[in-house]
């Protein structure tokens, strides 16, 4: 379960809408730098490592000059562009069970079909493996399948399950002991550059002003009307951050640019940009858990601005790290931060730690209530999604929903049923408004 | 009088409710939901008006003195003579159809035989047509394409082979005009077929002996009061295509709930087994849904399952409750997907299991199914109102009372006779609320 698409959506142009959306075209072309460089990697003399979403180390890996590959992020592109069927079709005909995680398998046909990436130009095969693992244990198996395949090294960090609720020093001691017995030394081999504890502080600088701006930016929603979307927005807000670019400068200046236009929202009282334009009436305030559905992405979230439903915060923008409990990355204790961001990410919290984050985020945002999509093929988060639901419901007598869809293959999207729930929930959210006096005589 | 409407325009059929401003049903109103939803809810609309239009005349009909005996047979009478009528009308158009589609048929060339042929299935079905609607007669269904449809083809094929132009012709001709019969708007005039059925009644039953003027009293009162339409809310699987704008749109789930509650307001869960889907809704003292959940993108274990079994068995629907009724084991199936289900059917069938005790095992996989979903929406509470067509099929029934019990314990299951219009209760009371409110 992982995240941020490449592609800023294109809000109805006008010219104006341009200018105001200047943060959407910055990283559009940071994304489209990064897939350049992953192309032109061989010639460039590059190393790219491969790596996922959640525990995302990008910083480290920027320290020995890799090129960050996120398999993860590939497979929501490939399904945006509507390419992920046949490459799900692909991994299916060579063995691969309908059941398995279609992240899995969009990212394995693109391998089997020559490894063309979402905007068409080759892919190389990673040097590197890194591993991170963060609660999923899909992942593992993932990349022992893309080790069978590529046959290069592959390392893994082991990040301990707050099983617990909590982090304990222990676990911080272990992954950091990891990070310097195990992942420094193979990313220096792999890479040929010595390790500069000197060049990860000055990253993980950059990475807490970023971090700063987005923090101010997802708790803009607590505003009414709010500026933003946090699910349908928000995974473009988390673009960067979650993938190739935290630590950068070109990062920092997306998310100050990115507040500098919520700042004029919030002035003008605007709603969330949509693909048709600034959305009109805020009539539903809703907490998602769970990812979109990628491939049918604009359909799905059209169901939500048609009629007035805006996301004021979701779990999903938190799977690559949660920052607004207050972590920052810290230049004064590099690998411990780097520790504590992995046992962070959302992936890596136990079911109490999920719901009270939830309730928190109903109450703190006055959100009307928690909708729940619930993906057919994550074995990993589906599981007890109905129990944080139930006990949401109990704790803020606010109504829920619960749908079902899929992360990257079309044939998991049944509009027509996802649409009715959702208007039946909208209805049910303004039924409970209405109370007792709308009730039946 | 102001009225106010509910549409439940369902995959199978369309339920239409009409409600006066005390919230009391006055009419209801059912047909096959065919393949043009305007029409379909148009029709609805109208057969609950007429259905309205006959308690009225019943209710003033019944002030009359010395009628109490008769009322009950009296009224009987002019329903079967009135739906007798509406038949006879639509075979008609049906015919009419079936001629003027001749040309352009697969059978053109051959028309004027054609045409006799279709002449030859038309008079046999007008004669055989009083006998359908004789006291006591049992159909099928009472919609006119089951009827119609159930006949025609039973006399073509005879016709067919006799006159040597083949039973796919005649068909093919039944196919193409059905289609138009359905689609055309309904005869929104009842007043002139009631009183021909009227008529025909007092005329075969000169022993009644009522007062001309009293009945002419109580046809006034039943035709001449105007049912004004205030408003009108539909609802039903086919939401995203309604014919109605959206704000007389609401959904389904919410006149559920609130159709279970008017009927019974004990009501804390809602079952609603219908033809593509499965519903488990729960609602508070007041009607309002809490949570719910419904069958995802696959409809296993929905109404259309066991019409899927009974095309297998080559059996109606309607027999399929009754024959597992007869069971006296279950037979465990393990599919609830319908294809695989059948499947499994024709194995146990070779294997030597009685008809009767797969039939039980069918119904109690479709039963297993709701139960997943009713746990998910938060479990059964007391009381439990079971809707939708499958709550008339006495051994699904069974099963769900067997499976509450043991998963639950006791308590009170609601089974409306008129389950089926619960979402269109509903509607009509949303319906009702919109002009309040």
């Amino acid at each position: 379960m992982s995240t941020a698409p490449a592609t800023p959506v294109a809000a109805k142009p006008s010219s104006v809408e341009v200018i105001k959306e200047a943060s959407m075209i910055k990283q559009k072309d940071m994304i489209a730098g990064n897939y350049e460089r992953l192309a032109n990697a061989r010639s460039l003399g590059l190393k790219v490592a491969s790596t996922f979403v959640p525990g995302n180390l990008n910083e480290l890996l920027m320290c020995f000059d890799l090129v960050n590959n996120l398999p993860e992020i590939n497979a929501i592109q490939n399904g945006m562009r509507k390419k992920s069927g046949q490459l799900i079709v692909e991994a299916e005909k060579h063995g691969h069970s309908e059941d398995v995680c279609t992240y899995v398998k969009a990212d394995l046909g693109m391998a089997m079909k020559g490894n063309i990436g979402p905007d068409g130009r080759p892919v190389p095969d990673p040097d590197i493996l890194l591993l991170s693992y963060t609660g999923c244990f899909t992942f593992m198996k993932w990349f022992e399948l893309l080790r069978e395949r590529y046959k290069c090294e592959t390392v893994m960090l082991h990040v301990p399950y707050e099983g617990e609720g909590r982090a304990t020093a222990n676990m911080r001691d272990y992954i950091v002991s990891q990070l310097k017995n195990e992942v420094i030394p193979a990313l220096e081999r792999v890479s040929g550059v010595k390790f500069d504890i000197d060049r990860l502080r000055q990253y993980l600088k950059e990475s807490a002003k970023a971090e700063e701006d987005l923090v101010w930016v997802l708790e803009s929603a607590k505003n009414r009307p709010s500026p933003i979307d946090a699910y349908f927005g928000g995974v473009y807000y988390i673009g960067p951050i979650f993938t190739a670019f935290r630590g950068t400068p070109e990062a920092t200046e997306y998310y100050r640019l990115l507040r500098g236009e919520i700042v004029e929202r919030i002035a003008l009282r605007q709603g969330p940009t949509t693909p048709e334009g600034d959305m009109k009436s805020e009539r539903y305030r809703l907490v998602v858990e769970g990812p979109p559905n990628w491939t049918s992405f604009r359909d799905f979230w059209k169901m939500f601005y048609d009629e007035g439903a805006v996301v004021v915060s979701s779990t999903y923008t938190k799977v690559g790290g949660v920052y607004d409990l207050g972590f920052r990355h810290d230049p004064d204790h590099p690998l411990e931060s780097l520790a504590d961001y992995c046992l962070g990410c959302y992936t890596n919290r136990n079911l109490p730690g999920r719901i009270d984050m939830i309730e928190k985020y109903i109450n703190d945002y006055q959100a009307d209530g928690l909708l729940i999509n619930s993906i057919k093929s994550c074995n990993s988060f589906s599981a007890g999604q109905l129990l944080v639901l139930r006990e949401v419901e109990r704790r803020t007598g606010k109504p829920a929903a619960f749908i079902e869809s899929d992360l990257v293959d079309p044939r998991y999207f049944s509009a027509a049923n996802i649409k009715n729930r959702l208007e039946s929930y909208f209805q049910m959210i303004e039924q409970k408004r209405g109370g007792r006096s709308a009730a039946a005589h | 009088m102001r009225t106010f409407i509910g549409i439940d325009l369902g995959s199978t059929t369309t339920k239409a409710v009409m409600m006066d401003e005390n919230m009391n049903v006055i009419g209801r109103g059912i047909t096959n939901s065919r393949s043009n939803y305007t029409i379909a809810s148009r029709v609805a609309k109208n057969e609950a008006m007429v259905n309205a239009r006959f308690a009225m005349f019943r209710d003033s009909l019944g002030k009359l003195a010395g009628i109490a005996g008769i009322l009950e047979s009296f009224m009987a009478d002019l329903e079967r003579e009135f739906r007798l009528g509406n038949f006879l009308e639509n075979l008609a158009e049906l015919e009419r159809l079936c001629i003027e589609n001749i040309a352009g048929s697969r059978a053109a060339g051959r028309d004027s035989a054609m045409r006799e042929a279709v002449e030859s299935v038309f008079d046999r079905l007008r004669g055989e047509a009083p006998s359908l609607f004789a006291p006591g007669a049992k159909r099928k269904s009472d919609f006119f394409r089951d009827i119609a449809g159930s006949r025609f083809m039973a006399v073509a094929e005879e016709i067919g082979k006799s006159s040597g132009l083949g039973y796919d012709s005649l068909l093919g001709l039944y196919d193409k005009s059905i289609i138009e019969v359905e689609g055309r708007p309904p005869s929104e005039d009842i007043g002139g077929g009631f009183r021909q059925a009227l008529d025909r009644v007092l005329a075969g039953n000169a022993a009644l002996n009522l007062p001309a003027a009293d009945v002419a009293r109580a046809v006034r009162d039943a035709m001449d009061v105007p049912l004004e339409e205030t408003y009108l809310v539909g609802t039903g699987y086919g939401r995203v295509t309604l014919p109605f704008s959206k704000e007389h749109i609401r959904s389904e789930i919410l006149c559920h709930g609130l159709g279970a509650h008017i009927m019974y307001p004990g009501t804390r869960t809602v079952l609603d087994i219908g033809g593509q889907d499965t519903k488990a809704i729960q609602v508070d003292d007041r009607g309002i849904v809490e949570s719910f959940q419904m069958n995802d993108r696959c409809a296993a274990g929905c109404g259309r399952y066991l019409g899927y079994i009974a095309d297998e068995m080559n059996i109606g629907l309607h027999e399929l409750g009754p024959m597992a009724m007869q069971a006296t084991r279950t037979v465990r199936i393990n599919s609830t997907c319908t294809v695989f289900a059948g499947a499994e059917l024709r194995d146990r069938l070779a294997l030597g299991e009685k008809r009767e005790d797969i039939m039980a095992g069918l119904h109690r996989a479709i039963i297993l199914r709701a139960m997943s979903i009713l746990s998910r929406s938060g479990g059964v509470r007391d009381q439990f109102t079971f809707t939708g067509g499958v709550a008339k099929n006495e051994a699904a029934v069974r099963e769900l009372r067997k499976l509450v019990q043991e998963n639950y314990g006791d308590m009170a299951i609601n089974i409306n006779p008129e389950s089926i219009y619960t979402g269109a209760l509903g509607a009509a009371a949303f319906s009702r609320r919109s002009v309040e409110h």
